[in-house]
């Protein structure tokens, strides 16, 4: 069955994803280096200089939520609100070291512990909400993104309403591709492998898989707390790229940005995920003119990707020029000529 | 096919199986749903590599024992002792380690995964990487991971699917659905396997290579297998102890011969004859 | 005591609204099986509509309301037959994330349209306050409350007695049933959409004279609280949209006066949870099996 054309019978064949995926990094990391090159040239307006940490912030943010969504099959609302714990975490133990550690021991540490208190919180909020499913988890998740929000604001220590101010500056391109990378790395190892396999196969058939011995629980947590743990990391770098942190753009609008960059993307593809956030960080400011319609365009894309996905017709178009289809087609003309030839 | 001799326990078992252990054995089950009782006074004993039938008319309560015995529903009544241990209060995935697997009547696979990924979740437990092997891929990762891949394409040679390791399991044909669905329990090394209507929308030629394949995974795998079946072709060929069920009661135990030949067993199927 | 009781009695004219939204929520959950979420939405339209037929038209506000309900039924019978209906056999991850995509069309469209300042909701409803020794209740929360209980003594008895709403009865219990008895989904779906509708836009207007303002993002606060009330109450069952709607609307409003305004939202949130975690099928719901 390595070709298309001996499979007379509609059987799709699966793709190979590691090499794909290091083509994708590989890509990322050429990507990096020219916006590099350029914006240490004076070539990258200061605009689009200050758009180069958000990219790579929201696609940590749109992979993390992709375990869930992509893999997991569980649709959270609340990713905004673990960004924002990290966040706070994150840029609290900066401002606590800033007299004692050096910014290469302390922006590190600032985002493990990010990472880890969203970690937390997700194990918190993760014991009550995965007992349910679907629709009811999607509301909880969002609820607690929203209780977050309004204790936040209500807190001395996180400075209230009018924000958290002395955070150092620590967020730079570079350190923000490289916890890119990390993040990149770390979840596509997990997704290929033994653990992986299992949260996807809760995706497909939830029985099937605790009858095939998979604890549904504990890997419905561990995707749950892995995606805290980097979106508490992203948040890290979002406080440190900042003068000042309040909690409202923590809302729920952010969490629907993220949902919108996972669809557009393509659910439980990483490749999809990194685009989409690339895309979607960027085109408010190519397109400033379209400032305006920038919701409605994302309310579209939801509305419309969905309703691609269901049609029968987009499917098979989509077919037809996938790769695997395509080469196939080639191979039957290539075999055809070569039949002719040897008449 | 081995006769039948009765356990210390009185309880049936082949006479291969008589002077080891049962593997499953289970005393006055029974589950009620609000009130209604669907499973009553269930008792079965199944020999270490028995295969067993559990027959019965539609509704009598086949599926719901697997559901028990698998510890998807808790029982309301009696105990299931799964190798000699109670599983009472244990999770599906928790007997499933102990050593009962299942298919599904209405089949179950991970559609959007391949024929091989499928199998490497039954692989699963057997796999050996922890969480920090997975997210970094180091040696030992990669070592599990060859292992497990050897593994299912040797259990999926068993039908003959190495071919279709690439696949997408949910673009498979019907009856290698079903097929992949047996190596997936088969990849939890079990010690007993519940097949739920493996027959079911097969033509009698594909019935018969199944009936040969249920006897060679006994064979191979030395582990005793259960199933529900309609087909009495199937249940009269292979199964050596046969229990029917109806309305969620045992009304007859025994041999093919001796369940073909039951006047309770043909009330139940045809109905009370006129007088 | 006085104050409570006032408390108490603006939280029950609260919760008869977000009584009337949790009821177009638990029906379209119970035929459709989905999470309707531009349900809140479509109170802001219908709002909105009021506020353009009165104050930029000058209609009058009888056929202003009128208006507003006919937008709101066309606008929910639309999005039911745009978004929702290609999705039928779709996975429930889909059709939730295409709600979600409406909810925010609709949000944005509003936003386009009207800007994002709040409009004032014109004082359509003029009734005089009414005291009982010191209590004095404000004329609009008796209308309210006097009107949704109406409306909601109504749908019980539409649904336990009209032909229609025994079959959408018959569609939530069991849809393949229901149509080999003859009965039409599709038509029962978009009847339920068209009356779910239609009380969201009574909502909107009861909304709009209770706070005075309308603007783009109204609907999802109110609408996000009324599915919380729809699962207290027990999602499917109708009375307990009522009964969890009015409940919520009591204590939003004790918690706003006795503990925190700025938390209440999240004490709200906090009941949604905690009644997920002690009562997943909510105060009058039926436990669902799931089968194997």
């Amino acid at each position: 069955m390595q070709n298309n054309q001996h499979n007379p019978f509609g059987i799709k064949m699966s793709k190979k994803p590691l090499t794909k995926n290091i083509v994708t990094l590989t890509a990322l990391v050429i990507a990096f280096a020219v916006m590099l090159v350029l914006s240490e040239a004076g070539i990258l307006s200061r605009h689009m200089r200050s758009m180069l940490v958000p990219v790579c912030i929201n696609i940590i943010l749109a992979v993390s939520l992709n375990l869930l969504v992509g893999f997991l099959g569980e649709l959270t609302l609340g990713h905004a609100g673990f960004m924002s714990v990290g966040a706070y975490a994150g840029c609290l133990f900066s401002i606590a070291m800033k007299e004692i550690l050096p910014m290469a021991i302390r922006f590190p540490l600032a985002m493990l512990v990010g990472g880890l208190v969203a970690a937390v919180f997700g194990v918190i909020i993760g014991i009550p909400v995965l007992r349910l499913h679907g629709d009811y988890l999607a509301i909880v998740t969002l609820a607690f993104g929203e209780i977050i929000r309004s204790v936040i604001i209500n807190l001395e220590f996180t400075g209230g309403a009018a924000g958290l101010k002395g955070t150092p500056q620590d967020s730079t391109f570079v350190i923000a591709f490289i916890v890119v990378m990390i993040t990149l790395i770390l979840i596509i190892n997990l997704v290929n492998s033994r653990h992986g396999r299992a949260i996807m196969a809760i995706r497909d058939n939830r029985i099937a898989a605790e009858a095939s011995g998979i604890n549904v629980t504990y890997f419905r947590m561990l995707a749950f707390v892995m995606a805290a743990f980097f979106a508490g990391v992203a948040g890290v770098l979002y406080g440190h790229n900042l003068s000042i942190l309040t909690a409202g753009t923590f809302d729920y609008n952010k969490s629907i940005e993220l949902l919108v960059i996972v669809v557009l993307g393509g659910m439980g593809s990483i490749r999809g995920s990194i685009v989409s956030a690339i895309i979607i960080t960027l085109l408010p400011e190519v397109l400033r003119d379209l400032a305006d319609y920038r919701m409605l365009i994302y309310a579209l894309v939801l509305i419309i990707m969905m309703l691609l996905n269901a049609s029968p017709r987009f499917a098979a178009v989509k077919a037809q020029f996938s790769p695997a289809a395509l080469k196939a087609a080639a191979a039957a003309k290539k075999a055809a000529k070569e039949g002719n030839a040897n008449e | 096919m081995s006769k039948l001799v009765p356990l210390p326990s009185k309880a049936l078992v082949p006479e291969r199986d008589a002077d080891k252990f049962p593997i499953l054995d289970v005393r006055h089950l029974g589950i009620d749903f609000g009130g209604l009782t669907a499973v009553d006074d269930f008792n079965f004993t199944m020999g270490r590599t028995e295969i067993g039938g559990l027959i019965g008319p539609n509704g009598a309560g086949k599926t719901t024992v697997f559901n028990l015995l698998t510890n998807v529903y808790r029982p309301t009544r009696g105990s299931i002792l799964l190798d000699g241990v109670d599983t009472l209060g244990m999770s599906t995935h928790q007997v499933n380690k102990l050593g009962i697997a299942r298919t599904f009547q209405n089949i179950r696979l991970f559609t959007n995964m391949s024929v091989l990924d499928n199998v490497k979740v039954g692989l699963h437990n057997s796999t050996k990487s922890n969480l920090f092997a997975s997210v970094t891929h180091g040696p030992a990762f990669h070592k599990a991971e060859r292992k497990a891949k050897e593994r299912a394409l040797e259990l999926l040679s068993v039908f003959h699917m190495e071919d279709l390791a690439d696949a997408q399991a949910g673009s498979l044909p019907y009856g290698a659905q079903r097929r992949l669905e047996i190596v997936r329990a088969l990849a939890t090394e079990p010690g007993i396997m519940l097949l739920d209507e493996p027959a079911a929308g097969m033509n009698p030629s594909e019935t018969a290579e199944l009936m040969e394949n249920i006897r060679k995974i006994r064979d191979t795998f030395q582990i005793a297998i259960m199933l529900i079946e309609h087909d009495m072709s199937l249940v009269m060929g292979i199964c050596e102890g046969i229990a029917v069920l109806n309305y969620g009661k045992i009304i007859a135990k025994g041999t093919p011969d001796e369940i073909k030949s039951n006047p309770a067993v043909i009330e139940a199927y045809l109905g009370k004859k006129e007088e | 005591m006085m104050d409570f009781l006032s408390t108490l009695i603006s939280g029950l004219s609260l919760g008869s609204i977000y009584a009337l939204i949790a009821l177009g929520y638990t029906m379209v959950y119970g035929i459709a099986k989905m999470l309707n979420f531009a349900h809140g939405d479509v109170i802001m339209v219908g709002a909105f509509a009021v506020i353009t037929s009165v104050s930029m038209l000058g209609l009058s506000p009888v056929l202003s309301i009128l208006i507003s309900i006919v937008c709101c039924v066309v606008l929910g019978v639309s999005i039911e037959r745009i978004a929702y209906k290609p999705l039928r056999k779709s996975p429930p991850l889909a059709v939730l994330i295409t709600a979600i995509g409406v909810s925010y069309f609709l949000q944005s469209l509003a936003l386009l349209i009207f800007g994002s300042t709040q409009h004032s909701f014109p004082k359509i409803i003029n009734m005089p306050a009414i005291e009982l020794g010191e209590l004095t209740i404000r004329g609009n929360m008796l209308i309210t409350l006097v009107i949704t209980t109406a409306i909601m003594a109504g749908m019980s008895i539409f649904i336990n007695k009209s032909k229609t709403g025994k079959a959408m009865r018959a569609v939530s219990e069991d849809r393949d049933a229901a149509e080999l008895m003859g009965i039409s989904v599709n038509r029962t779906i978009t009847i339920t959409f068209a009356i779910g509708s239609a009380l969201a836009a009574v909502a909107g207007l009861f909304y709009g004279t209770t706070y005075g303002f309308i603007g783009p993002y109204t609907g999802s606060m109110p609408g996000i609280k009324a599915f919380v009330a729809a699962v207290f109450g027990g999602i499917g069952s109708m009375p307990g949209a009522m009964l969890g709607g009015i409940l919520l609307g009591v204590i939003e409003n004790l918690s706003k006066r006795y503990i925190s305004t700025e938390l209440s939202d999240a004490i709200v949130f906090a009941v949604l949870i905690i009644v997920l975690m002690v009562k997943p099928t909510g105060l009058l719901g039926k436990k669902i099996n799931e089968k194997v």
